[in-house]
């Protein structure tokens, strides 16, 4: 089994990105599969650069629901990484996780919710809980480094180790206005 | 691009293969390939076939059969994967095209029964059924093969050919009749399945 406690960190943490790949790898993740978002940039690089993992492009953040339906079938754990405006793109998809009990690890970095430059991006971010929640997406949120870290390793444990579909939602305000 | 006629059905409406007849070649032929099912009459299909563990079928999801079958394939590199859906279910997912030529499985094959129309719901007409040619868009996107069908002889050559190895995903059109044959419904409960297809690769409920 994982270890999947928390990792030590301080309420500063700022190499987040590098530590969410290292704990992910340690809760087996093998699939990685995402819809470019700035917020993600890093840990995407590290999924790329990662021979033990299948990162994968997709076109559309559904079509990252069904692949990781597949490899659940086929035996491997996996994640999905997306902006809160690709959660809108996956609701009937999420019916298969959802009904097939099987795990599902989405990271939704947030948009349009803290100091946001684009309007467009406010809608589905005021949409993004309420609509994982009404198709039976459990949601956790992160406003720090340490908290995504913590919340991170426990989603991974309800997800593979419970059978449950589990958003964590990263806080524009922890993303910060610099790294976009 | 294939166009021969040769033994093509002619029952129902318009010509076109015995959507049947032709999946019931493939699945004879699957030589232990995992099978996923797109949503409707593909999943009746393969059922009528004979039910089997290594079956997932789909009822609902739609699009999302074929990148089903990808998640799968890039998790058992060893095994074939075949996933079998209707041009309806694949038109939803065009992306989908892009997606699995970029990850470019060597185990993942797709067959989309193509009919031109929405036979789940009224026989309205598809994309594909006003001219939009699916392996042609496949061949853009980068698939290692992508042919069109007509006649079961084309199907049964196509079944032996898909058990050597392939360069990357392939995809096969097969144009069907437009008719609905009884339906022969697979189990409804998806966790059931789920946990029955795992259990065949020899992996833990949960």
């Amino acid at each position: 089994m994982p270890d999947t406690a928390a990792p030590d960190a301080a309420p500063d943490v700022t190499d987040w990105p590098d530590r969410l790949h290292a704990l992910l790898k340690a809760a087996g993740v093998r699939q990685a599969s995402y819809v470019p978002d700035a917020g993600h940039a890093t840990l995407i690089r590290r999924f790329e650069a990662d021979e033990d993992v299948h990162a994968i492009s997709l076109t559309t953040e559904e079509e990252g629901i069904a692949i990781a339906a597949g490899a659940w079938l086929g035996g491997v754990r996996s994640v999905l990484l997306m902006q809160s405006s690709g959660v809108g793109n996956c609701i009937n998809m999420l019916s298969l996780p959802v009904q097939a009990r099987m795990p599902l690890l989405m990271l939704v970095t947030m948009r349009g919710e803290w100091g946001e430059f684009n309007p467009w991006q406010v809608p589905m971010s005021r949409a993004t809980q309420p609509a994982l929640e009404a198709i039976g997406v459990t949601v956790l949120r992160a406003e720090t480094g340490a908290d995504l870290l913590e919340i991170t390793a426990q989603a991974a444990d309800m997800a593979f180790e419970s059978d449950q579909q589990v958003a964590v939602l990263i806080g524009q305000r922890l993303l910060g206005r610099k790294k976009w | 691009m294939v166009t021969a006629m040769s033994d093509a059905t002619t029952q129902g409406q318009g010509t076109g293969m015995d959507r049947r007849a032709a999946v019931a070649r493939l699945i004879a032929a699957r030589d232990g390939a995992l099978v996923v099912t797109g949503l409707g009459s593909p999943s009746y299909d393969v059922h009528a076939a004979g039910d089997d563990p290594a079956n997932y079928y789909l009822w609902g999801a739609m699009g999302g059969a074929a990148l089903v079958a990808l998640g799968l394939a890039l998790a058992q590199p060893g095994r074939r994967v075949m996933a079998i859906t209707g041009d309806g279910e694949q038109l939803m997912a065009l992306g989908a095209l892009a997606t699995i030529a970029t990850a470019r499985p060597r185990n993942l094959d797709l067959i989309v029964l193509d009919n031109g129309h929405y036979g789940e719901t009224g026989m309205q007409r598809s994309h594909t059924g006003r001219g939009l040619d699916l392996a042609a868009m496949a061949a853009a996107a980068g698939w290692a093969e992508a042919a069109t069908l007509h006649g079961l002889q084309e199907v049964d050559a196509l079944a032996l050919r898909l058990r050597d190895p392939a360069e990357g995903p392939r995809m096969a059109v097969l144009k069907i009749a437009a008719e609905n044959p009884p339906r022969s419904l697979p189990p409804r409960d998806a966790t059931f399945i789920k946990t029955r297809f795992r259990a065949h690769l020899g992996l833990a409920p949960c």
